[in-house]
């Protein structure tokens, strides 16, 4: 169903669902040792399998960005969010810089005015966005 | 994980007509299984030998176990709801006092929880209930009963999309609280799809496909550009369903795609669209026998 929590075809859930919840990791929504959500809270929310909810959960567990409290459930571990974060900025020329500087090739756009493309859209952003995130 | 249902070598002859062949299937239980496949292809057959109400021709049947034929021990654990399911001449509120007498793990606390949802009258004669109502008394029927083997017939003849919805919503609440074994035969495959655990495909009396439901996401891959693009992208893929207009060509690659391949795809200026699991049944049932089974394997 195209549905409301915007799950998208041909990724399989669990991977989606571990990508939601270390993006709202890296973002700060869920704070290092706070609760996530439980596989049937998730399996709800998504109207997904509560298997394929757990298996996501399990799939950030297993990589060390949560931590199970016995009989209490999952919480972020410590050092998630930095981890997180480091991935994205390793995978950020592949997935931003790389298309960018293909279609402005496409565009016949060349070196001089891209650079200053991407320094009008700096200057376009809010203050207080412009010191990046920090940790 | 214990096996709930277990199929072997199940035939079922009418007359001339075989509606199913050497089907043998194993069923986990406590998980959600979607029944997938055209009309006519088994999938009712196979439900009502599951829930006892028809004889194979040949091959056995185990549901917990033992025979669910003639086996009140066995059908007591499970419940059939079919698809314009008939009722005698009761009220609702009667309809759902005789259900709770024959399942023992029956909830009338969400029986009534479930009226309620669908607005269903408890009071109402079934005989004047719309056809939309009476599938929803079905599926009242079918979640209250809690039973262990919970088999849904397109349980949804003349629901809204609403009403629908309410029904996945309900069926994942209290698969939640009391996980049970539920087959799920539908047609409306993409709005059922992220409940399920496993699918089952039949095609024509025979079990085309069975896979975890998350492992078909992605699987195949709707590929559309210019011609010499598509053929360069595609050359060495397993490739179904070419169509083409003026220099356009669009088809579905099989086969999961892979970070650098959406990147090349990417640069030679293709679109990628993932295929719905509805579409992958629909291109899956006009290739030969087997097809998806290597290409996923």
């Amino acid at each position: 169903m195209p549905d409301v929590a915007g799950l998208e075809e041909g990724t399989p859930l669990f991977a989606q669902i571990a990508g939601r919840l270390a993006e709202e990791i890296a973002d700060g929504g869920l704070a290092e040792g706070e609760r996530v959500p439980s596989m049937n809270e998730l399996a709800a929310f998504y109207r997904i399998n509560p298997a394929t909810a757990a298996k996501g959960i399990n799939l950030l567990a297993d990589d060390g960005l949560l931590e199970k409290r016995r009989g209490i459930g999952m919480f972020v571990a410590s050092g998630a969010r930095r981890r997180l974060l480091g991935q994205r900025r390793e995978r950020f020329a592949a997935h931003y810089v790389e298309p960018l500087v293909t279609e402005a090739a496409r565009l016949g756009i060349d070196t001089d005015d891209l650079i200053a493309l991407v320094r009008q859209s700096l200057q376009a952003l809010p203050l207080t966005s412009q010191g990046g995130i920090t940790v | 994980m214990t096996t709930a249902i277990s199929v072997s070598g199940l035939t079922r002859r009418y007359r001339d007509h075989l509606a199913l062949d050497q089907v043998s299937l194993e069923v986990e239980s406590r998980s959600i299984i979607g029944l997938l496949g055209r009309n006519g292809a088994g999938k009712t057959t196979l439900l009502r030998i599951l829930a006892g109400q028809e004889f194979p021709s040949s091959g056995s049947v185990l549901v917990h176990g033992a025979a669910p034929a003639e086996n009140e021990a066995v059908l007591r654990r499970m419940v059939f709801v079919r698809e314009d399911q008939t009722y005698p001449d009761f009220r609702v509120r009667h309809a759902l006092r005789v259900a709770s007498w024959f399942y023992p793990h029956w909830s009338a606390e969400l029986a009534d929880a479930l009226l309620a949802d669908f607005g269903l009258p408890a009071g109402r004669p079934v005989k004047k209930l719309s056809r939309g109502m009476r599938s929803a008394l079905g599926i009242v029927i079918g979640l209250a009963a809690r039973a262990e083997v919970t088999m849904f017939d397109e349980p949804y003849a003349g629901l809204d999309a609403v009403a629908r919805q309410i029904f996945y919503d309900r069926l994942l609440a209290d698969y939640a609280e009391h996980p049970r074994t539920i087959l799920l035969s539908t047609h409306l495959i993409d709005e059922a799809a992220g409940l399920l655990e496993r699918v089952v495909v039949i095609d024509r009396g025979r079990i085309a496909l069975t896979a975890d439901a998350d492992d078909l996401r992605g699987v195949a891959t709707a590929v559309s550009g210019p011609m010499l693009a598509v053929d360069e992208f595609t050359a060495g893929r397993v490739v179904w369903d070419r169509r083409r207009v003026a220099s356009r060509v669009s088809v579905v690659v099989v086969g999961g795609l892979d970070e650098a391949d959406r990147l090349r795809a990417g640069s030679l200026h293709l679109d990628l669209t993932p295929l719905t699991l509805q579409q992958l049944v629909v291109q899956a049932a006009a290739q030969p026998a087997d097809t998806l089974e290597r290409t996923s394997a």
